[in-house]
Protein backbone atom coordinates (compact mmCIF):
# COMPACT_ATOMS: atom_id res chain seq x y z
CA UNK A 1 0.00 0.00 0.00
CA UNK A 2 2.70 2.69 0.73
CA UNK A 3 4.12 1.76 -2.34
CA UNK A 4 0.84 2.48 -3.95
CA UNK A 5 0.85 6.16 -2.60
CA UNK A 6 4.82 6.16 -2.96
CA UNK A 7 3.81 6.47 -6.95
CA UNK A 8 1.27 8.86 -6.46
CA UNK A 9 3.93 11.60 -5.90
CA UNK A 10 4.87 15.41 -7.22
CA UNK A 11 8.11 15.20 -8.54
CA UNK A 12 10.68 12.76 -10.34
CA UNK A 13 9.62 9.67 -8.36
CA UNK A 14 5.92 9.61 -8.22
CA UNK A 15 3.43 10.27 -10.97
CA UNK A 16 1.02 13.06 -10.12
CA UNK A 17 2.16 15.53 -11.78
CA UNK A 18 2.40 13.46 -15.09
CA UNK A 19 -1.20 12.67 -14.49
CA UNK A 20 -2.01 15.92 -13.91
CA UNK A 21 -0.32 17.43 -16.94
CA UNK A 22 -2.31 14.96 -18.71
CA UNK A 23 -5.75 15.90 -16.77
CA UNK A 24 -4.93 19.77 -17.76
CA UNK A 25 -4.89 18.49 -21.79
CA UNK A 26 -8.04 16.37 -21.07
CA UNK A 27 -9.79 19.69 -19.66
CA UNK A 28 -8.33 21.85 -22.21
CA UNK A 29 -9.35 20.00 -25.02
CA UNK A 30 -13.01 19.80 -23.52
CA UNK A 31 -13.00 23.27 -22.84
CA UNK A 32 -11.69 24.42 -26.59
CA UNK A 33 -13.92 22.12 -28.35
CA UNK A 34 -17.22 22.99 -25.98
CA UNK A 35 -17.70 26.27 -27.69
CA UNK A 36 -17.37 25.20 -30.97
CA UNK A 37 -19.26 22.42 -31.07
CA UNK A 38 -22.27 24.25 -29.39
CA UNK A 39 -21.69 27.04 -31.46
CA UNK A 40 -22.07 25.00 -34.63
CA UNK A 41 -24.98 22.60 -33.04
CA UNK A 42 -26.75 26.10 -32.58
CA UNK A 43 -26.43 26.52 -36.70
CA UNK A 44 -27.22 23.41 -37.43
CA UNK A 45 -30.49 23.91 -35.26
CA UNK A 46 -31.49 26.82 -37.23
CA UNK A 47 -30.78 24.94 -40.42
CA UNK A 48 -33.36 22.39 -39.30
CA UNK A 49 -35.83 25.10 -38.68
CA UNK A 50 -35.42 26.60 -42.32
CA UNK A 51 -37.98 27.25 -44.84
CA UNK A 52 -35.89 26.41 -47.47
CA UNK A 53 -36.07 22.04 -47.29
CA UNK A 54 -32.61 21.39 -48.58
CA UNK A 55 -30.91 22.96 -46.31
CA UNK A 56 -33.11 21.61 -43.03
CA UNK A 57 -32.07 18.10 -45.30
CA UNK A 58 -28.27 19.44 -45.57
CA UNK A 59 -28.73 19.44 -41.71
CA UNK A 60 -30.50 16.80 -40.70
CA UNK A 61 -28.07 14.89 -42.76
CA UNK A 62 -25.11 16.62 -40.73
CA UNK A 63 -26.96 14.66 -37.74
CA UNK A 64 -27.75 11.46 -39.15
CA UNK A 65 -23.61 10.93 -39.97
CA UNK A 66 -22.14 12.43 -37.56
CA UNK A 67 -24.58 10.82 -34.61
CA UNK A 68 -24.87 7.32 -36.29
CA UNK A 69 -20.63 6.81 -36.93
CA UNK A 70 -18.10 5.81 -33.65
CA UNK A 71 -16.81 8.54 -32.06
CA UNK A 72 -13.28 6.31 -32.46
CA UNK A 73 -14.19 6.26 -36.42
CA UNK A 74 -14.66 10.07 -37.04
CA UNK A 75 -11.63 10.75 -34.81
CA UNK A 76 -9.55 8.43 -37.14
CA UNK A 77 -10.78 9.83 -40.15
CA UNK A 78 -10.23 13.36 -39.60
CA UNK A 79 -6.86 12.96 -37.89
CA UNK A 80 -5.87 10.32 -41.08
CA UNK A 81 -8.07 12.48 -43.81
CA UNK A 82 -6.18 15.60 -42.33
CA UNK A 83 -2.84 13.98 -41.94
CA UNK A 84 -3.37 12.47 -46.13
CA UNK A 85 -4.77 15.99 -47.08
CA UNK A 86 -2.32 18.30 -45.41
CA UNK A 87 0.98 16.47 -46.38
CA UNK A 88 -0.01 16.13 -49.97
CA UNK A 89 -0.31 19.51 -49.75
CA UNK A 90 2.00 20.78 -47.82
CA UNK A 91 4.87 18.29 -49.81
CA UNK A 92 3.31 20.49 -52.78
CA UNK A 93 3.84 23.52 -51.53
CA UNK A 94 6.65 23.66 -48.87
CA UNK A 95 8.36 20.29 -50.40
CA UNK A 96 8.27 18.64 -46.97
CA UNK A 97 5.51 16.91 -44.93
CA UNK A 98 3.75 18.85 -42.26
CA UNK A 99 2.65 17.11 -39.46
CA UNK A 100 -1.15 17.88 -37.77
CA UNK A 101 -1.39 17.87 -34.57
CA UNK A 102 -3.49 15.89 -32.58
CA UNK A 103 -5.30 17.87 -30.43
CA UNK A 104 -6.66 19.89 -33.68
CA UNK A 105 -8.00 16.93 -35.28
CA UNK A 106 -9.63 15.64 -31.82
CA UNK A 107 -10.85 19.19 -31.41
CA UNK A 108 -12.49 18.96 -35.51
CA UNK A 109 -13.70 15.12 -34.39
CA UNK A 110 -14.71 16.15 -31.08
CA UNK A 111 -16.83 19.05 -32.33
CA UNK A 112 -18.37 17.48 -34.99
CA UNK A 113 -20.12 14.82 -32.89
CA UNK A 114 -20.89 17.13 -30.51
CA UNK A 115 -22.63 19.75 -32.56
CA UNK A 116 -24.47 16.89 -34.46
CA UNK A 117 -25.76 15.93 -30.67
CA UNK A 118 -26.13 19.49 -29.82
CA UNK A 119 -28.50 20.52 -32.85
CA UNK A 120 -31.02 17.67 -31.46
CA UNK A 121 -31.07 19.92 -27.90
CA UNK A 122 -31.68 23.26 -29.33
CA UNK A 123 -33.87 22.15 -31.98
CA UNK A 124 -36.13 20.77 -29.20
CA UNK A 125 -35.39 23.89 -27.09
CA UNK A 126 -36.99 25.89 -29.90
CA UNK A 127 -39.98 23.70 -30.23
CA UNK A 128 -40.95 24.06 -26.61
CA UNK A 129 -40.97 27.85 -26.97
CA UNK A 130 -44.53 29.18 -28.38
CA UNK A 131 -44.12 31.15 -31.54
CA UNK A 132 -46.73 33.71 -29.63
CA UNK A 133 -43.58 35.33 -27.92
CA UNK A 134 -41.41 35.28 -31.38
CA UNK A 135 -44.84 36.77 -33.07
CA UNK A 136 -45.41 39.14 -29.81
CA UNK A 137 -41.82 40.83 -29.98
CA UNK A 138 -42.71 41.66 -33.93
CA UNK A 139 -45.72 43.30 -33.14
CA UNK A 140 -43.68 45.30 -30.16
CA UNK A 141 -41.67 46.87 -33.31
CA UNK A 142 -38.49 44.34 -32.43
CA UNK A 143 -36.49 43.35 -35.14
CA UNK A 144 -35.41 40.20 -35.77
CA UNK A 145 -32.12 40.03 -34.30
CA UNK A 146 -34.04 41.87 -31.34
CA UNK A 147 -36.53 39.01 -31.05
CA UNK A 148 -33.46 36.17 -31.44
CA UNK A 149 -31.24 37.69 -28.54
CA UNK A 150 -33.93 39.49 -26.01
CA UNK A 151 -37.03 37.22 -26.37
CA UNK A 152 -35.60 33.61 -27.41
CA UNK A 153 -32.07 33.00 -26.56
CA UNK A 154 -32.75 33.75 -22.61
CA UNK A 155 -35.47 31.18 -22.56
CA UNK A 156 -34.04 28.81 -25.69
CA UNK A 157 -30.53 28.58 -22.99
CA UNK A 158 -32.91 27.94 -19.77
CA UNK A 159 -34.39 25.10 -21.69
CA UNK A 160 -31.64 23.80 -23.50
CA UNK A 161 -29.15 23.84 -20.55
CA UNK A 162 -30.15 20.58 -19.03
CA UNK A 163 -29.28 18.71 -22.40
CA UNK A 164 -25.91 20.91 -22.92
CA UNK A 165 -24.91 20.23 -19.53
CA UNK A 166 -25.60 16.10 -20.32
CA UNK A 167 -23.82 16.65 -23.88
CA UNK A 168 -20.50 18.60 -21.68
CA UNK A 169 -20.13 15.57 -19.60
CA UNK A 170 -20.21 12.70 -22.51
CA UNK A 171 -17.65 15.43 -24.49
CA UNK A 172 -15.11 14.90 -21.00
CA UNK A 173 -15.22 11.39 -21.44
CA UNK A 174 -15.15 11.28 -25.52
CA UNK A 175 -12.04 13.12 -24.73
CA UNK A 176 -10.26 9.89 -23.69
CA UNK A 177 -10.50 8.34 -27.36
CA UNK A 178 -7.99 11.06 -28.31
CA UNK A 179 -5.39 9.29 -26.50
CA UNK A 180 -5.19 6.62 -29.21
CA UNK A 181 -3.81 9.32 -31.74
CA UNK A 182 -0.97 10.27 -29.04
CA UNK A 183 -1.88 13.36 -27.77
CA UNK A 184 -0.87 12.93 -23.83
CA UNK A 185 -4.20 13.22 -22.08
CA UNK A 186 -4.61 11.33 -18.88
CA UNK A 187 -5.22 8.09 -20.63
CA UNK A 188 -2.09 8.26 -22.10
CA UNK A 189 -0.20 9.98 -19.15
CA UNK A 190 -1.52 6.67 -17.11
CA UNK A 191 -0.30 4.39 -19.85
CA UNK A 192 2.94 5.59 -19.52
CA UNK A 193 3.06 5.49 -15.68
CA UNK A 194 1.47 1.79 -16.57
CA UNK A 195 4.27 0.88 -18.87
CA UNK A 196 6.99 1.74 -16.05
CA UNK A 197 5.51 0.42 -13.14
CA UNK A 198 3.48 -2.20 -14.12
CA UNK A 199 0.89 -0.82 -11.99
CA UNK A 200 -2.22 -0.77 -14.34
CA UNK A 201 -4.89 -1.96 -12.15
CA UNK A 202 -4.03 0.58 -9.65
CA UNK A 203 -3.08 3.79 -12.23
CA UNK A 204 -6.61 3.11 -14.63
CA UNK A 205 -8.80 3.12 -10.79
CA UNK A 206 -6.92 6.37 -10.03
CA UNK A 207 -7.96 7.72 -13.45
CA UNK A 208 -11.26 6.82 -13.63
CA UNK A 209 -11.21 8.26 -10.30
CA UNK A 210 -9.56 11.48 -11.74
CA UNK A 211 -12.64 11.44 -14.68
CA UNK A 212 -15.09 11.16 -12.09
CA UNK A 213 -14.17 13.69 -9.77
CA UNK A 214 -13.92 16.22 -13.10
CA UNK A 215 -17.83 14.89 -13.37
CA UNK A 216 -18.70 15.79 -9.90
CA UNK A 217 -16.91 19.38 -10.27
CA UNK A 218 -18.80 20.34 -13.48
CA UNK A 219 -22.09 19.33 -12.03
CA UNK A 220 -21.58 21.62 -9.45
CA UNK A 221 -20.45 24.26 -12.03
CA UNK A 222 -23.84 23.22 -13.80
CA UNK A 223 -25.96 23.42 -10.83
CA UNK A 224 -24.49 27.27 -10.22
CA UNK A 225 -25.16 28.14 -14.11
CA UNK A 226 -28.36 27.05 -14.32
CA UNK A 227 -29.26 28.72 -11.32
CA UNK A 228 -28.05 31.65 -13.06
CA UNK A 229 -29.93 30.85 -16.15
CA UNK A 230 -33.58 30.10 -14.42
CA UNK A 231 -33.29 33.61 -12.10
CA UNK A 232 -36.64 35.50 -12.56
CA UNK A 233 -38.89 32.31 -13.45
CA UNK A 234 -40.43 31.10 -10.54
CA UNK A 235 -39.88 28.18 -8.81
CA UNK B 1 -53.43 37.24 -41.28
CA UNK B 2 -53.43 40.44 -39.43
CA UNK B 3 -50.37 40.84 -38.85
CA UNK B 4 -48.99 39.99 -42.45
CA UNK B 5 -48.28 43.81 -43.71
CA UNK B 6 -45.42 43.57 -41.81
CA UNK B 7 -42.83 42.12 -43.93
CA UNK B 8 -40.51 41.21 -40.68
CA UNK B 9 -42.94 38.99 -38.93
CA UNK B 10 -43.67 36.16 -41.85
CA UNK B 11 -40.17 36.03 -41.97
CA UNK B 12 -39.28 35.84 -38.47
CA UNK B 13 -42.10 33.35 -37.55
CA UNK B 14 -40.75 31.69 -40.68
CA UNK B 15 -37.34 30.96 -39.20
CA UNK B 16 -38.79 30.01 -35.91
CA UNK B 17 -41.64 27.14 -37.75
CA UNK B 18 -40.28 25.11 -40.48
CA UNK B 19 -42.59 25.41 -43.48
CA UNK B 20 -45.00 22.01 -44.26
CA UNK B 21 -42.02 19.28 -45.69
CA UNK B 22 -42.49 18.29 -48.97
CA UNK B 23 -42.67 21.81 -50.63
CA UNK B 24 -40.04 22.78 -52.98
CA UNK B 25 -40.82 26.41 -53.62
CA UNK B 26 -38.56 28.18 -50.75
CA UNK B 27 -35.55 26.64 -52.24
CA UNK B 28 -32.54 29.25 -51.66
CA UNK B 29 -28.90 29.36 -53.41
CA UNK B 30 -27.98 28.74 -49.97
CA UNK B 31 -29.67 25.35 -49.64
CA UNK B 32 -28.66 24.42 -53.09
CA UNK B 33 -25.40 25.02 -52.18
CA UNK B 34 -25.58 23.10 -48.90
CA UNK B 35 -26.81 20.11 -50.83
CA UNK B 36 -24.38 20.13 -53.66
CA UNK B 37 -21.70 20.37 -50.64
CA UNK B 38 -22.93 17.11 -49.78
CA UNK B 39 -23.14 15.70 -53.00
CA UNK B 40 -19.45 16.34 -53.93
CA UNK B 41 -18.45 14.54 -50.66
CA UNK B 42 -20.97 11.81 -51.14
CA UNK B 43 -19.91 11.67 -54.91
CA UNK B 44 -16.07 11.71 -53.66
CA UNK B 45 -16.54 9.17 -50.65
CA UNK B 46 -18.45 6.46 -53.48
CA UNK B 47 -15.97 7.29 -55.83
CA UNK B 48 -12.76 6.21 -53.25
CA UNK B 49 -15.30 3.21 -52.38
CA UNK B 50 -15.72 1.99 -55.91
CA UNK B 51 -11.34 2.47 -56.86
CA UNK B 52 -10.75 0.23 -53.89
CA UNK B 53 -13.15 -2.45 -54.76
CA UNK B 54 -10.44 -3.98 -56.45
CA UNK B 55 -9.82 -7.49 -57.34
CA UNK B 56 -6.50 -8.13 -54.49
CA UNK B 57 -7.69 -5.28 -52.23
CA UNK B 58 -11.40 -7.33 -52.01
CA UNK B 59 -9.44 -10.97 -52.18
CA UNK B 60 -7.02 -9.54 -49.22
CA UNK B 61 -9.18 -7.44 -46.89
CA UNK B 62 -12.90 -8.48 -47.75
CA UNK B 63 -13.50 -11.59 -45.47
CA UNK B 64 -11.80 -9.76 -42.85
CA UNK B 65 -13.60 -6.98 -42.84
CA UNK B 66 -17.18 -8.47 -43.18
CA UNK B 67 -15.43 -11.27 -40.05
CA UNK B 68 -14.71 -7.66 -38.22
CA UNK B 69 -18.80 -6.99 -38.77
CA UNK B 70 -19.65 -10.38 -37.12
CA UNK B 71 -17.89 -9.70 -34.45
CA UNK B 72 -19.07 -6.19 -33.50
CA UNK B 73 -22.58 -7.85 -34.26
CA UNK B 74 -21.28 -10.55 -31.75
CA UNK B 75 -19.91 -7.91 -29.43
CA UNK B 76 -23.00 -5.60 -29.07
CA UNK B 77 -25.62 -8.52 -28.56
CA UNK B 78 -23.57 -10.04 -25.93
CA UNK B 79 -22.65 -7.25 -24.23
CA UNK B 80 -25.99 -5.99 -24.25
CA UNK B 81 -27.64 -9.31 -23.27
CA UNK B 82 -25.86 -9.33 -20.20
CA UNK B 83 -25.88 -5.73 -19.22
CA UNK B 84 -30.05 -6.90 -19.67
CA UNK B 85 -29.68 -9.35 -16.66
CA UNK B 86 -27.28 -7.49 -14.62
CA UNK B 87 -29.45 -3.95 -15.07
CA UNK B 88 -32.22 -5.77 -12.94
CA UNK B 89 -30.84 -6.01 -9.58
CA UNK B 90 -29.42 -2.19 -9.87
CA UNK B 91 -32.26 -1.10 -10.71
CA UNK B 92 -34.18 -2.67 -8.23
CA UNK B 93 -31.27 -1.09 -5.83
CA UNK B 94 -32.04 2.02 -7.67
CA UNK B 95 -35.90 2.07 -7.12
CA UNK B 96 -35.63 0.06 -3.01
CA UNK B 97 -36.19 2.51 -0.19
CA UNK B 98 -33.21 0.32 1.77
CA UNK B 99 -30.82 2.85 2.15
CA UNK B 100 -27.57 0.34 1.72
CA UNK B 101 -29.06 -1.06 -1.89
CA UNK B 102 -29.74 2.85 -2.80
CA UNK B 103 -26.29 4.10 -2.21
CA UNK B 104 -25.12 1.01 -3.66
CA UNK B 105 -26.67 0.92 -6.97
CA UNK B 106 -25.97 4.40 -6.94
CA UNK B 107 -22.57 4.19 -6.65
CA UNK B 108 -22.15 1.72 -9.06
CA UNK B 109 -23.93 3.60 -11.76
CA UNK B 110 -21.96 7.15 -10.73
CA UNK B 111 -18.90 5.18 -11.48
CA UNK B 112 -19.41 3.46 -14.45
CA UNK B 113 -21.62 6.18 -16.41
CA UNK B 114 -18.97 8.72 -14.76
CA UNK B 115 -16.00 7.52 -16.05
CA UNK B 116 -14.95 6.88 -20.30
CA UNK B 117 -15.17 3.31 -21.28
CA UNK B 118 -11.84 3.22 -22.33
CA UNK B 119 -10.38 3.28 -19.06
CA UNK B 120 -13.49 0.84 -18.10
CA UNK B 121 -11.93 -1.57 -20.64
CA UNK B 122 -8.04 -0.69 -19.66
CA UNK B 123 -8.86 -1.34 -16.04
CA UNK B 124 -9.76 -4.56 -16.67
CA UNK B 125 -8.01 -6.02 -19.34
CA UNK B 126 -4.73 -4.57 -18.53
CA UNK B 127 -5.63 -4.73 -14.68
CA UNK B 128 -6.52 -8.48 -14.66
CA UNK B 129 -2.87 -8.93 -16.21
CA UNK B 130 -1.67 -7.84 -12.72
CA UNK B 131 -3.47 -10.94 -11.20
CA UNK B 132 -2.44 -14.24 -12.97
CA UNK B 133 -1.85 -15.70 -10.15
CA UNK B 134 -5.11 -15.22 -8.50
CA UNK B 135 -6.77 -15.58 -11.24
CA UNK B 136 -5.40 -19.23 -12.43
CA UNK B 137 -6.04 -19.78 -8.96
CA UNK B 138 -9.59 -18.78 -8.91
CA UNK B 139 -10.03 -20.59 -12.47
CA UNK B 140 -11.08 -17.62 -14.53
CA UNK B 141 -7.86 -16.58 -16.57
CA UNK B 142 -9.30 -18.26 -19.31
CA UNK B 143 -11.42 -15.45 -19.38
CA UNK B 144 -9.35 -12.25 -18.70
CA UNK B 145 -7.27 -13.43 -21.01
CA UNK B 146 -9.02 -12.94 -23.60
CA UNK B 147 -9.55 -9.44 -24.90
CA UNK B 148 -13.19 -10.35 -26.27
CA UNK B 149 -14.48 -11.76 -23.18
CA UNK B 150 -13.20 -8.84 -21.27
CA UNK B 151 -14.58 -6.39 -23.82
CA UNK B 152 -17.80 -8.08 -23.32
CA UNK B 153 -17.52 -8.09 -19.28
CA UNK B 154 -16.20 -4.34 -19.66
CA UNK B 155 -19.48 -3.57 -22.39
CA UNK B 156 -21.72 -5.31 -20.33
CA UNK B 157 -20.73 -3.43 -16.70
CA UNK B 158 -21.15 -0.32 -18.52
CA UNK B 159 -24.14 -0.92 -20.35
CA UNK B 160 -26.24 -2.57 -17.09
CA UNK B 161 -25.51 1.15 -15.36
CA UNK B 162 -27.40 2.53 -18.49
CA UNK B 163 -29.95 0.19 -18.85
CA UNK B 164 -30.67 -0.03 -14.99
CA UNK B 165 -31.17 3.97 -15.10
CA UNK B 166 -33.66 3.59 -18.69
CA UNK B 167 -35.58 0.41 -16.23
CA UNK B 168 -36.12 2.73 -12.77
CA UNK B 169 -36.63 5.53 -14.64
CA UNK B 170 -39.17 3.90 -16.83
CA UNK B 171 -40.53 1.94 -13.38
CA UNK B 172 -40.99 5.47 -11.65
CA UNK B 173 -43.06 7.14 -14.77
CA UNK B 174 -45.43 4.91 -14.32
CA UNK B 175 -48.97 6.64 -12.89
CA UNK B 176 -48.56 5.94 -9.08
CA UNK B 177 -52.60 5.62 -9.50
CA UNK B 178 -51.81 2.15 -11.31
CA UNK B 179 -50.14 0.60 -8.31
CA UNK B 180 -52.78 1.55 -6.08
CA UNK B 181 -55.58 0.35 -7.60
CA UNK B 182 -53.74 -2.75 -8.07
CA UNK B 183 -53.59 -3.05 -4.11
CA UNK B 184 -57.19 -1.76 -3.79
CA UNK B 185 -58.29 -4.70 -6.18
CA UNK B 186 -55.91 -6.94 -4.25
CA UNK B 187 -53.05 -8.13 -6.11
CA UNK B 188 -49.90 -9.45 -5.00
CA UNK B 189 -47.45 -7.00 -5.60
CA UNK B 190 -45.30 -9.23 -7.74
CA UNK B 191 -48.35 -9.90 -10.11
CA UNK B 192 -48.79 -6.35 -10.14
CA UNK B 193 -44.86 -5.52 -11.23
CA UNK B 194 -45.26 -8.19 -14.07
CA UNK B 195 -48.74 -7.48 -15.13
CA UNK B 196 -49.06 -3.96 -14.37
CA UNK B 197 -46.25 -1.91 -13.90
CA UNK B 198 -43.68 -3.69 -16.30
CA UNK B 199 -45.68 -3.90 -19.64
CA UNK B 200 -46.50 -0.24 -19.24
CA UNK B 201 -42.79 0.95 -18.48
CA UNK B 202 -41.20 -0.91 -20.80
CA UNK B 203 -43.33 0.65 -23.47
CA UNK B 204 -42.10 3.70 -22.56
CA UNK B 205 -38.32 2.70 -22.26
CA UNK B 206 -38.62 0.80 -25.55
CA UNK B 207 -37.01 3.92 -27.37
CA UNK B 208 -34.03 4.90 -24.37
CA UNK B 209 -33.46 1.21 -25.13
CA UNK B 210 -33.07 1.57 -28.60
CA UNK B 211 -30.72 4.68 -28.19
CA UNK B 212 -28.55 2.52 -25.30
CA UNK B 213 -28.27 -0.22 -28.27
CA UNK B 214 -27.12 2.45 -31.12
CA UNK B 215 -24.54 3.77 -28.25
CA UNK B 216 -23.16 0.55 -27.59
CA UNK B 217 -23.06 0.18 -30.76
CA UNK B 218 -21.08 3.04 -31.64
CA UNK B 219 -18.61 2.69 -28.20
CA UNK B 220 -17.85 -1.21 -29.26
CA UNK B 221 -15.23 0.23 -31.70
CA UNK B 222 -13.40 1.13 -28.61
CA UNK B 223 -12.51 -2.57 -28.39
CA UNK B 224 -10.57 -2.59 -31.07
CA UNK B 225 -7.91 -0.77 -28.64
CA UNK B 226 -7.61 -3.91 -26.98
CA UNK B 227 -6.63 -5.56 -29.99
CA UNK B 228 -10.36 -7.37 -30.86
CA UNK B 229 -10.73 -7.47 -34.46
CA UNK B 230 -14.13 -6.33 -34.76
CA UNK B 231 -14.97 -3.93 -37.55
CA UNK B 232 -12.61 -0.95 -36.32
CA UNK B 233 -10.26 -3.62 -35.39
CA UNK B 234 -9.65 -5.16 -39.04
CA UNK B 235 -10.21 -1.43 -40.29
CA UNK B 236 -7.04 -0.27 -38.34
CA UNK B 237 -5.23 -3.46 -39.26
CA UNK B 238 -6.33 -3.02 -43.34
CA UNK B 239 -5.08 0.89 -43.23
CA UNK B 240 -2.01 -0.35 -41.28
CA UNK B 241 -0.69 -2.77 -43.95
CA UNK B 242 -1.96 -0.51 -47.07
CA UNK B 243 -2.43 3.59 -45.88
CA UNK B 244 -5.64 3.26 -47.31
CA UNK B 245 -7.89 5.22 -46.56
CA UNK B 246 -11.02 3.91 -48.46
CA UNK B 247 -11.23 1.17 -45.49
CA UNK B 248 -11.97 3.92 -43.06
CA UNK B 249 -15.19 4.77 -45.29
CA UNK B 250 -16.03 1.35 -45.89
CA UNK B 251 -16.12 1.12 -41.74
CA UNK B 252 -18.15 4.48 -41.37
CA UNK B 253 -21.14 3.11 -44.51
CA UNK B 254 -20.96 -0.39 -42.71
CA UNK B 255 -22.07 1.38 -39.25
CA UNK B 256 -24.41 4.23 -40.41
CA UNK B 257 -25.96 1.63 -42.35
CA UNK B 258 -26.73 -0.73 -39.55
CA UNK B 259 -27.27 1.98 -36.93
CA UNK B 260 -29.96 3.65 -39.26
CA UNK B 261 -31.69 0.25 -40.20
CA UNK B 262 -31.82 -0.33 -36.43
CA UNK B 263 -33.17 2.88 -35.64
CA UNK B 264 -35.79 3.07 -38.21
CA UNK B 265 -36.85 -0.57 -37.53
CA UNK B 266 -37.58 0.51 -33.77
CA UNK B 267 -39.46 3.22 -34.98
CA UNK B 268 -41.78 1.17 -36.79
CA UNK B 269 -41.80 -0.99 -33.93
CA UNK B 270 -43.24 1.50 -31.82
CA UNK B 271 -45.75 3.03 -33.89
CA UNK B 272 -46.77 -0.11 -33.85
CA UNK B 273 -47.24 -1.38 -30.42
CA UNK B 274 -48.30 1.99 -29.00
CA UNK B 275 -51.30 2.02 -31.77
CA UNK B 276 -53.84 2.01 -28.48
CA UNK B 277 -52.36 4.74 -26.94
CA UNK B 278 -52.66 7.48 -29.90
CA UNK B 279 -55.53 9.50 -29.82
Amino acid sequence: MQKLIDLLQWGPDGWLDELASGTAVTIGLALATLPIGIAAGFIVALGKQSTDPLIRASAHLYTTVFRGLPELLTLFIVYYGAQFAVSAASRALVGAPLEISPFLAGMVALGLVLSSYASEVFLSAFRAIPREQAEAGFALGLTHSQVMRRVILPQLIRIALPGLSNQWLLLLKDTALVSVITLNDLIRETQVAVSSTKEPFFFYAVACAIYLLLSVISSAGIWRIDRWASRGTAK
Amino acid sequence: MGLAGNGKVSDGAATLRPAPAGRLNNVTPAGIALLALWAIIGAGVAYGLAASLNAEGLANYGPRILAGYLTTLELVVLSFAVGVVLSVPIAAGRLSRNRLAGGLAYAYSYFFRGSPLIAQIFLIYYGAGQFVPELKAAGLWWFFKNSFYCAVFAFALNTAAYQAEILSGAIRNVAPGQRETAAALGLHPRITMRKIILPQALISALRPYANEVVLLAKASAIASIVTVLDLMGQTRFAYSKTYDLSFYFWAAVLYLATVEIFSHGVNFVERRITRHLKR
